[in-house]
């Protein structure tokens, strides 16, 4: 393939890479407006992109002759998803059923997590891993209930990453057949991108917040599995719509599920338990060594 | 300024280092991504990140190529495969939502010119 743009042959081949569907050609790279991007790399001194066996330097920088280029082929986020792998194979391993908490600070993630603690801890083994930019006060309100957590502070970093989740694995050493809650660093923008190995992400939205918000941040919502309207109680005194947020969920996301609830009241608690319990169940199969 | 493109340039110096090493390069002079346009990246706010997380570093005052990769999707309502533009739009054919997304969330780094 042109080894300025990497257009022409090389289609098939990279985007056969990452999708498995036969149709995406037609939709390809021709839209790539990297002919323009590019220009004073292409020189169009040749026809373009079609004398790919030139060597790598061919078509540029003429008077650099040890200027090369490189071929890289990799996700930004590589790193990330090599050690998200990693992760995701503990906890198959282990049969964990391990869930990404995801929403805007102040949607009531740690008091939803903490009423849920107190609901399940008698039913099966929970750990958590709180992320936050600074301070441990969630991981001490959860450790509060009795279960084991740990605090990652990111300091500046606006997410937890892969790499991050593997170090506490090894010192919260999460039990066989538990349940693991990661509560992400509340932001509804970076953690999206970032794969920890969980089995799902579940995005936490609150009535307080606009119904909107499936809208205003469409790659978490496209990437949850599932959606919790939170605060409900407050409904009442609210203007928010909750048929039109889900709307704009499904719009987004066409299969996210959506679970209505308010940690303070315990109102709608028993579908959030069910579908922990559903999805554990999942995790459990094919375990025989686990303490279901 | 957002810290989502910061990390992104950060994990791209990453793959830049481990690179220099296996394919024994010294210097970066241009990087070329391809980025999705469902993918999140705001295109600016790579470019302003790009330049002070390579400051310094063995991309320093590198260039940034970026290729634009269209979001396309299948539609289960009409069944055709439509381009998109958002991840919430609606199938610009039938007006369903129920688009399952199949290209334009990638961000890759396809090449690099070093010396």
């Amino acid at each position: 393939m042109c080894t300025v743009c990497g257009c022409a042959s090389g289609e098939t081949r990279i985007e056969g890479e990452d999708h498995q569907h036969p149709n995406e050609h037609e939709h390809g790279h021709h839209h790539h407006d990297h002919e323009h991007d590019h220009h004073d790399h292409c020189h169009h001194d040749h026809d373009h992109h079609h004398d790919y066996g030139l060597g790598p330097a061919h078509a540029h920088t003429p008077g650099l002759s040890q200027a090369r280029m490189v071929q890289i082929e990799q996700d930004i986020l590589g790193k990330n998803n090599e050690y998200a792998a990693t992760n995701r194979r503990f906890f198959n391993e282990k049969a964990i059923l391990a869930l990404n908490l995801v929403s805007s600070p102040g949607s009531g993630k740690t008091t939803l997590l903490t009423q849920t603690i107190e609901r399940l801890k008698d039913q099966m083994p929970i750990t958590v891993i709180e992320g936050d930019q600074q301070t441990s006060h969630d991981a001490e309100r959860i450790r509060a209930t009795g279960v084991k957590a740990l605090q990652i502070n990111t300091g500046k970093g606006c997410h937890l990453d892969a790499h991050m989740v593997g170090h506490a694995l090894k010192s919260l050493e999460p039990e066989i057949g538990s349940v693991l809650f990661i509560e992400n660093v509340g932001n509804l923008v970076c953690p999206a991108a970032f794969d920890l190995g969980e089995a799902h992400k579940v995005a936490i939205l609150s009535v307080t917040e606009g119904e909107d918000k499936p809208l205003k941040y469409p790659d978490m919502f496209h990437a949850a599995d599932l959606m919790i309207l939170n605060k409900t109680d407050l409904l009442p005194h609210l203007d928010f719509d909750v048929q039109r947020c889900i709307d704009f969920a499904r719009r987004v996301n066409p299969g996210i599920k959506v679970v209505q609830l308010s940690a303070k009241t315990g109102e709608g608690m028993a579908d959030w338990l069910n579908w922990i319990n559903a999805t554990r169940q999942l995790a459990l199969i094919g375990q025989t060594q686990a303490t279901a | 300024m957002t810290m989502h493109e910061m990390s992104l340039c950060e994990g791209i110096l990453g793959v830049l280092e481990q690179q220099a090493g296996a394919q024994n390069f010294r210097r970066v002079k241009t990087v070329f991504l391809e980025i999705g346009s469902l993918s999140g990246v705001e295109v600016d706010a790579m470019r302003f990140s790009f330049e002070v997380v390579m400051r310094g570093t063995l991309a320093d005052q590198a260039r940034l190529e970026i290729s634009h990769i269209p979001g396309s999707a299948w539609c289960l309502g009409c069944g055709h495969q439509v381009e998109v533009l958002q991840l919430y739009d609606e199938c610009p054919l039938c007006g369903s939502f129920q688009l399952q997304v199949e290209d334009g969330q990638q961000m890759r780094i396809k090449e690099l010119e070093v010396e």
